[in-house]
């Protein structure tokens, strides 16, 4: 199988932020939380990038930063394509009024801004990891429902679904031995896109303050806790920036080539 | 009854019963979850009597359906509650925020919606060659980065290194340098109040008309270009060219009819995620608008104001879809002309 240049860079990429989250305490030079040196110290030998706005090494920062980013984004993405897949497969293999109810409550969420959702729900519950991961898992598992439910549609209505129909075969034998295996194509490029969405949202809600709490790292909360330095000409918020950038277009290139590579093989259909 | 009418009215009722829906999700999300509103507003420490005090202020004490027809019937009435913070009425404070953030949505749509189709025709003129390439690499870009990062990336490098870039060229006159020094100052706080000229509101927003301009430029050129190419690739295009007719010809009376629907709904759909954008962007730019307003009390588990604002996001942003539903309907051809 050759794997075309763009798509390889993008592996690449992944693959690099990935070890560096998974390997975050080997690779990160001090502690996630360790003040070691002066405010906003250039960089240095002894700090790469230099510090952030209370002295802690921002190359550390910025590891440790990524590994809570890669690992609510992961957990959340997760979550929504077991979730909005479950349900879609459910709603497709099922029909009737099923899928209507279904349909009908997934577009009404889906007709108020992600955005605008979470911060309603953020106003009342606590911000802590595991709530953030299973709202954003919820909240994104709408548009993997509308996904999943489309391709399966398409499916139900093959002779071999057909047949396990009349073998007896339950709606759950259906669903994980007929449906899922002949969808997964086109969910796994989504899954490329929802990741990058679910980065882009939490760096987005700790920036706001009501993702992730100091003094853990992530990416949104060292542009917020760095944003001062700017004025003065100081690049410390800006790294995240670039970091994000360039794994959600490592994840884009890789997405593409999954993309390309399935409607080619297969007509258009996974 | 004209069928049009007929699916625009069935579009419009649609509508208000979806925002209707919405309502009830917002309350129930900020009511019914899991976790003590009046817990978590005064924190661990509180009393029992501190809280069953601001429960009872809250309406806590009531079932929720009653609390939610009560505050429905206050929003219908234009009464959106007091904010539990400082007690002002919510209503009075956010009419002169709406009408700021709707200011800066309006100025970035003004200048990102005829960039966008433009450049969505020059890359599907040019497809496949450079120039699209380019456009794309440049969207794939500003969409692979949150929306504020973009904010402080350009405070970055045009309200602090331009004009030291500026000062450092040697070459230039100490008048033609004063003079660019003077022009191209970009605020990275956006002020805004009622004593201000036209053009100097504008002036102190432009940076972040900018970066939502970046931000919806992409998503909606992306969009133009698909759409554009949908309709230019279709059977009855290539027979009008096999007929021989005039690029003109075919562009007026065949490909323009059938793209001004999608067109208008890629626009309209990118309005609405502007409006969204716009929270995000109002707190990097410190502008005093809804988003910011939202984003504050939300920190402050504010819930009265949370609730207010939510809502009329979300109806700003179900109506422009619903504009581009009824758009695309009025403009289908097919519709128009039932047999």
């Amino acid at each position: 199988m050759r794997i075309p240049l763009a798509a390889l860079i993008g592996l690449i990429f992944t693959a690099l932020f990935f070890g560096a989250a998974l390997f975050a305490p080997l690779i990160a030079p001090y502690g996630m939380a360790e003040i070691v040196g002066d405010v906003w110290e250039p960089p240095s030998d002894r700090f790469p990038l230099g510090t952030d706005s209370i002295g802690r090494d921002l190359l550390s920062r910025l590891v440790y930063g990524g590994q809570t980013t890669i690992f609510i984004a992961t957990a959340a993405t997760a979550l929504s394509f077991v979730v909005g897949s479950v349900l879609g497969f459910f709603a497709a293999v099922s029909g009737g009024w099923i899928d209507q109810t279904l349909s009908r409550f997934i577009d009404l969420i889906m007709s108020i801004p992600t955005l605008i959702f979470a911060l309603v729900v953020l106003s009342v519950t606590p911000t802590k990891i595991p709530i953030l991961i299973v709202l954003m898992g919820l909240l994104d598992s709408t548009r993997v429902y509308r996904l999943a439910r489309a391709v399966a549609v398409d499916i139900t209505v093959m002779d071999y679904v057909e047949a396990a129909r009349l073998r007896g075969e339950g709606t759950l034998w259906i669903i994980f031995r007929e449906t899922l295996p002949n969808a997964l194509s086109p969910l796994i490029a989504e899954m490329g896109l929802r990741f990058i969405f679910a980065v882009l949202f939490v760096s987005t809600l700790s920036f706001l303050g009501l993702g992730v709490q100091p003094p853990q790292a992530d990416w949104g909360g060292i542009v917020k806790e760095n944003k001062e330095g700017i004025n003065y000409g100081i690049q410390a918020a800006l790294y995240p920036a670039y970091a994000i950038a360039l794994l959600c277009i490592s994840i884009n290139l890789v997405a593409d080539w999954i993309l390309g590579r399935t409607t080619s093989l297969k007509g258009g259909r996974g | 009854m004209h069928p049009i009418l007929l699916l625009v009215a069935q579009r419009l009722a649609l509508g208000l019963l979806l925002i209707f829906a919405a309502s009830i999700l917002i309350f129930a999300g900020t009511s019914i979850l899991p976790g003590d509103v009046a817990q978590s507003i005064l924190g661990q420490s509180a009393t029992p009597q501190a809280l069953a005090n601001l429960r009872a202020e809250l309406g806590m004490d009531q079932p929720p359906v009653t609390r939610y027809f009560n505050w429905l019937g206050g929003v219908l009435q234009g009464d959106l509650g007091t904010a539990l913070t400082n007690g002002r009425d919510i209503a009075e404070s956010l009419s002169s925020r709406l009408g700021n953030t709707l200011f800066l949505a309006f100025w970035a749509a003004i200048i990102a919606v005829p960039l966008a189709i433009a450049l969505g025709l020059i890359a599907v003129r040019y497809k496949d060659r450079w120039p699209d390439k380019v456009i794309s690499a440049v969207t794939l870009t500003t969409i692979s980065i949150p929306e504020f990062m973009i904010g402080y990336l350009l405070i970055f490098f045009l309200s602090i290194q331009l004009p030291q870039l500026i000062m450092s060229l040697e070459f230039l006159s100490d008048g033609v340098r004063g003079w660019l020094l003077a022009n191209l100052r970009f605020s990275s706080v956006a002020m805004m109040n009622d004593s201000m000229s036209l053009v100097e509101k504008i002036k102190s927003i432009t940076l972040p008309i900018m970066v939502l301009t970046l931000v919806v430029l992409a998503h909606m050129m992306r969009m133009t270009r698909a759409a554009i190419l949908n309709v230019m690739q279709s059977a009855y295009i290539e027979t009008a060219e096999l007929k021989g007719l005039g690029m003109l010809r075919i562009i007026r009376t065949h490909a323009f009819p059938n793209a001004i629907a999608p067109i208008v709904n890629v626009v309209m759909l990118n309005l609405a995620y502007l409006v969204v954008g716009v929270v995000v962007i109002e707190v990097v730019f410190a502008y005093p608008g809804m988003g910011q307003y939202l984003v504050d009390h939300v920190s402050k588990r504010d819930v009265p104001v949370v609730q207010a604002c939510g809502l009329i996001f979300a109806t700003v942003y179900i109506g422009l879809n619903l504009v581009a539903d009824i758009v695309s309907i009025l403009t289908n051809p097919r519709l128009r002309h039932p047999k």
